[in-house]
């Protein structure tokens, strides 16, 4: 392997047919370099993905309402269906060996709120304090809604990091007083989501507080429930989608609607849709990961082809070889290394090319599906063993085959 | 290649001792180059026995059959084999590689053999860029860089016009004088009358064989 004459043969021979060389190496480099990309951008998507689901717990289930559709016990269909206390109450007692974080919501879309000379219209929303681990949200300054505040139904407020910028203009907003259609809360903390600014252009507050500083009554508009995680996922989906199904139709009993009604009760599991959306991901990435090796048994296909060439071409030579003593071994070895290194080297290449271009337009890519798309260190060197084994596998039938050129055959004068 | 057998040679019975320079003649499908064939271990008889230097060959592997042929032959062929894309010296230096002499060691015998057939200015000259007769001279060389027992010469002139036959003959004789038994390979009885031995084959048989008054090469020269 390490001998200076076998490397400097396989010099000579590769640059006396530097054509032949070159496009050897430009299909496996293309190969990897195609493998590379292919890998980069299945690995783009999942973190693309990843991060959607970052914005918010992924095991929720979230139930909001809308209007009935179906007549049903002589009650008229296009009731609209609200949501009390009562009923985030009942979900909570019947399910609560099975549910982490729970909270109802009372919401208003778009309140104005002002702080001395600035203002601005912001979701207001009424929540327990659970909300900050179903949002995926961090205080960054102050504290969050605690119990006390909800009992007390005290005037406080938590604020977006947007509402905090546009309101306070980098001045620290704790402690002071911000107006929601003239009455004051007083802000006690700050926080950031994952879920970016749509998400942080929130007012929270209390659901007691809300209820009774907006007329709410014991109205609610929504609630969200996280489902207790178990280590198996499929089995976690299996359960979050049967308490969804049971949330479904207990409220369907309470508020008297037709059980094939699909209008009046809605719930969302997001585990059921994350296991959806991470089994596509799969698929992607096991049909990137097809076409990628496809291309590279292409490519190796073609520098098999090129070495039974090669070996057909030299055959006198491997004769002149034999006859001088050059034992079967030392023939084999010598088409073979030449064979991993036309592979390794324009393989090589095309990892890095590939690597490079990732680099590049990584970061350009504005999309919410793909994000940061790479290569990770072990895929790269999962690559470079795939292009070894393949050189040899390439190198290896012309290599036997050239061990048993008989020399006397070759050495026939034509 | 078919599948029907062919007998070449019926039943060969000879000897050569060491530093003879023995020419083996007859017309084509005599089974000459068949017979320097299995003595070049390129090929390996039916029946019988062959011993070189007191070793039986024989039941040989690719692996024992290519030691022995770097170890105790040297070949010279009618269209030289050189490879075309090493310089002279490197293909002398050659049958040294596969000695597993070191580079250094090969360069410098290489080169001794390359001055012996009067080439060492033309060592770094690519075969195509040497004349027939200079080739067969490098042949010669690379021949003789592994120290053979015995070099075989399968029609080492036959490439080559008279003038350039009768100075690789001269060279073939001067070896010759040096102690190294070489077999022939002619169909030209001016070639054959320059050894000192001479056998003929026909049909695969040996139909005489004699010692002969060499005729020595320089005098045409």
């Amino acid at each position: 392997m390490f001998n200076i004459e076998r490397w400097q043969e396989i010099f000579e021979s590769l640059s006396k047919n530097k054509l032949r060389t070159f496009l050897t190496g430009l299909s496996v480099a293309s190969g990897i370099f195609i493998l590379v990309i292919l890998l980069g951008f299945s690995s783009g998507i999942q973190n693309g993905v990843t991060s959607q689901f970052e914005r918010d717990a992924a095991n929720s289930i979230s139930v909001w309402t809308g209007v009935t559709t179906k007549e049903y016990k002589g009650l008229n269909p296009g009731r609209r269906i609200q949501l009390k206390n009562q009923d985030f109450n009942d979900i909570v007692d019947k399910y609560d060996d099975h549910l982490e974080f729970k909270s109802p919501f009372y919401t208003i879309w778009g309140g104005l709120v002002n702080y001395k000379n600035e203002s601005g219209n912001y979701r207001i929303q009424g929540v327990l304090p659970d909300n900050q681990f179903i949002e995926n949200a961090d205080i960054s300054q102050g504290r969050f809604l605690n119990h006390s505040d909800v009992v007390g139904a005290k005037k406080v407020a938590v604020i977006g990091n947007k509402v905090s910028q546009d309101l306070f203009k980098g001045q620290d907003p704790i402690n002071k007083d911000i107006s929601l259609y003239g009455i004051n809360f007083k802000v006690i903390g700050v926080f950031y989501d994952p879920g970016g600014e749509r998400d942080e252009s929130k007012v929270m507050m209390p659901i007691t507080t809300a209820q009774k500083a907006f007329n709410g009554g014991n109205n609610i508009r929504n609630m969200t429930y996280t489902v207790k995680m178990s280590d198996n996922f499929d089995e976690a989906v299996k359960l979050s989608e049967q308490i969804s199904l049971g949330i479904e139709n207990d409220l369907k009993q309470t508020h008297i609607i037709a059980p094939d009604d699909i209008s009046a009760i809605n719930v969302n599991n997001t585990l059921e849709e994350a296991r959806k959306i991470y089994s596509l991901v799969d698929t992607i990435k096991a049909v990137f990961w097809f076409v990628g090796i496809g291309t590279i048994i292409a490519g190796i296909v073609g520098v098999g082809n090129i070495m039974l060439i090669i070996v057909k071409e030299r055959t006198k030579e491997i004769g002149i070889r034999k006859a001088l003593g050059a034992v079967p071994m030392s023939i084999v070895g010598m088409i073979l290394q030449e064979s991993i290194f036309v592979t390794m080297f324009s393989g090589l290449f095309g990892l890095i090319a590939g690597l490079g271009l990732l680099e590049v337009i990584g970061p350009l890519i504005e999309s919410d599906f793909i994000k940061y798309p790479q290569v990770d260190f072990n895929t790269a060197l999962i690559t470079v063993f795939v292009l070894v084994s393949a050189g040899a596998i390439a190198g290896f039938i012309p290599a036997y085959r050239a061990a048993k050129i008989k020399p006397i055959i070759a050495l026939r004068d034509e | 290649m078919g599948t029907n057998s062919l007998h070449v040679l019926k039943g060969i019975n000879f000897n050569v001792k060491e530093g003879e320079l023995v020419s083996i003649m007859g017309s084509s499908g005599s089974g000459k180059s068949t017979l320097l064939n299995i003595l070049g271990m390129l090929d390996e008889a039916d029946e019988g026995s062959y011993t070189l230097d007191n070793v039986p060959i024989k039941n040989l592997n690719e692996k024992i059959a290519a030691n022995y042929r770097n170890k105790f032959l040297g070949f010279i062929f009618q269209s030289f084999n050189l490879i075309n894309y090493k310089s002279a010296l490197d293909n002398v230096a050659l049958p040294l590689y596969y000695q597993g002499v070191n580079r250094k060691d090969r360069i410098e015998k290489a080169m001794h053999y390359l001055d012996k057939v009067g080439l060492a200015p033309w060592s770094h000259h690519l075969p195509n860029e040497l004349s027939g007769g200079q080739k067969q001279r490098v042949a010669i060389a690379r021949a003789l860089a592994s120290d053979p027992k015995v070099l075989l010469a399968d029609e080492p002139t036959g490439a080559l016009d008279t003038k350039t036959s009768n100075e690789v003959m001269e060279l073939i004789q001067g070896i010759n004088d040096e102690g190294k038994t070489i077999l022939l390979v002619t169909h030209e009885p001016d070639i054959a009358r320059m050894t000192k031995r001479i056998v003929n084959l026909k049909d695969g048989v040996i139909i005489d064989d004699n010692f002969v008054e060499q005729v020595r090469a320089n005098q045409y020269v």
